[in-house]
């Protein structure tokens, strides 16, 4: 077909967790540009098992954007050069034909590859298990209007929880910190009735567990933001600092 | 106090103790920044010398200055600590170079800009405050008209027999008119003389863009470290941070080495 692309990947190959990676070169040929990234390496990995050789190890689910399985660096960009996307809603058309693309696992010593371009990403639950949840003991279904919510705290709220927790803002971060990550979770209930009774220990133990796992320090760059593929703002950082200043010096 | 420390082993504890030292010595600039612009006078350094004197005798100001220095201490450890830890964050690096457009210079190289602040803190100490403070740095005599206070020509070399001080007393000159005579040492002169080595000059402009840099990034950062943002005045936060402390203060600071360079009395 014309207008297909022909490209160049370097990508991350990596047996095992504690084998030695390295970058590998393969030619993806007669690539559609209307071929999600996803796919694309699915047709790289076709031609690579019919060659009798090891397909590339990488992670995918949904393949719709929201289930936040997908985590490629791409060019030096955590899901690649768009704004506000993820690898598998990006699509080949991004890119130019003749192009080189550097593919690579999110690098973090709390993220470890466990094989090629999948890393191990269990940190995050680990934090979400520490604090980001409400068990209080809410009994049958309430009327809707029974806790009043403002519009305004609801939004942002929902903005929050539009974090699919797949690690990009630590990938992205210089200091593969979790801030943004952790601070999205403690915002989405901090922000409701309902998670006001827990608040303080959710934002202590989830902080605490987040240092524990080896992530960085925030250096506010803000590198975070400009990578998310959902758009979760810096605004969430600040408020988890305010979350965890008063925890710690007003209780 | 336990719990005082383990809020500075937080990830967030730390950042906030980077934010309150960063914005003590925010503070101190502007001090330190409005006193010197008495260099520019033309009174042949009269005022700075008597600044200088109150700078060193007055109680509170010594308190707040071992303050400072203990500030600069904890701001330069804590920021090598963090450093060292972010570095551990990810052992492995990227094979491609990072989007530059995602996060500003500055913000990606504030230990390397804070290391540079830090030699030059070094050198700025050793060049003036040591010298002043165990140094020889000479006393000399200005004369004052009695009604209008006004400085009659440079000031007089005086010998020290190791006891003097700064003093004033009343006199009359040559004509037999009364004149105030100013007894202080020249800490102007020591600055004027330093500043005329190229090299130091140099070294200084390059301290202040590294001050500058510094705190383009590091006067909003803070805030947000503290959990202080809010769309009402990020703005504004963020513009005292660009324009008063990355480019007034640092251009203020910069224009006194020039000053002399290029005076050559």
């Amino acid at each position: 077909m014309s207008g297909n692309m022909n490209l160049t990947l370097k990508v991350w190959r990596q047996k095992s967790q504690n084998a030695q990676g390295a970058f590998e070169t393969y030619e993806a040929k007669n690539i559609s540009p209307d071929m999600s990234f996803l796919e694309m390496m699915d047709v790289v990995n076709e031609d690579l098992i019919k060659a009798g050789k090891e397909p590339i190890a990488f992670d995918h689910d949904c393949r719709e954007g929201i289930c936040g399985m997908c985590s490629m660096y791409i060019n030096g960009r955590a899901h690649g050069p768009l704004k506000g996307v993820t690898t598998c809603q990006l699509h080949m058309r991004s890119f130019s034909s003749g192009e080189t693309i550097t593919i690579e696992p999110w690098r973090a010593t709390a993220f470890p590859v466990l094989r090629d371009l999948v890393v191990d990403r269990t940190a995050f639950e680990r934090i979400q298990q520490a604090g980001g949840y409400v068990s209080v003991n809410t009994g049958s279904v309430p009327d809707a209007n029974a806790i009043p919510i403002s519009k305004e705290n609801a939004d942002e709220a929902f903005l929050s929880a539009a974090c699919i927790g797949c690690g990009a803002c630590v990938a992205a971060c210089k200091n593969s910190s979790a801030m943004l990550f952790v601070s999205a979770k403690v915002s989405q209930y901090a922000l409701l009735p309902q998670g006001n009774v827990e608040r303080k220990e959710r934002v202590l133990n989830m902080v605490s567990q987040m240092d524990q796992e080896g992530f960085g320090n925030c250096t506010n760059t803000e590198a975070c933001e400009a990578e998310c593929p959902k758009e979760i703002k810096v605004t969430n950082i600040a408020r988890m600092n305010r979350e965890f200043l008063r925890a710690k010096l007003f209780s | 106090m336990n719990s005082a420390f383990k809020f500075l082993d937080t990830s967030i504890g730390r950042k906030v103790l980077m934010a309150l030292t960063g914005l003590f010595l925010c503070t101190f600039l502007i001090v330190h920044v409005s006193g010197n612009m008495q260099l520019f006078k033309n009174d042949y350094g009269l005022a700075f010398n008597q600044y200088s004197v109150f700078m060193t005798t007055f109680t509170p100001i010594k308190v707040v200055s071992y303050l400072l220095y203990l500030t600069i201490i904890l701001h330069a450890i804590s920021g090598f600590r963090l450093t060292m830890q972010n570095r551990a964050a990810r052992k492995i690096g990227y094979g491609a170079a990072k989007d530059p457009r995602s996060s500003s210079w500055a913000s990606k190289n504030m230990g390397i800009l804070g290391t540079i602040i830090l030699l030059f803190l070094v050198t700025h100490m050793a060049n003036f405050w040591f010298k002043y403070k165990f140094g020889d740095v000479p006393y000399v005599q200005y004369m004052l008209d009695v009604n209008s206070g006004e400085v009659l020509g440079a000031p007089v070399g005086l010998t020290d027999s190791g006891h003097m001080k700064p003093h004033e007393l009343m006199a009359s000159d040559a004509n037999g008119q009364p004149v105030k005579l100013v007894i202080v040492r020249d800490l102007y002169n020591v600055v004027k003389m330093a500043f005329q080595e190229t090299w130091l000059v140099v070294l200084y402009l390059l301290g202040m863009i590294a001050l500058a840099y510094h705190l383009v990034h590091g006067f909003q950062s803070s805030f947000q470290s503290l959990g202080i943002r809010h769309p009402s005045y990020a703005s504004l936060i963020q513009g005292i941070g660009v324009w008063v402390f990355g480019i007034l203060i640092p251009l203020l600071f910069a224009a006194m080495p020039v000053y002399f360079y290029f005076m050559k009395s």
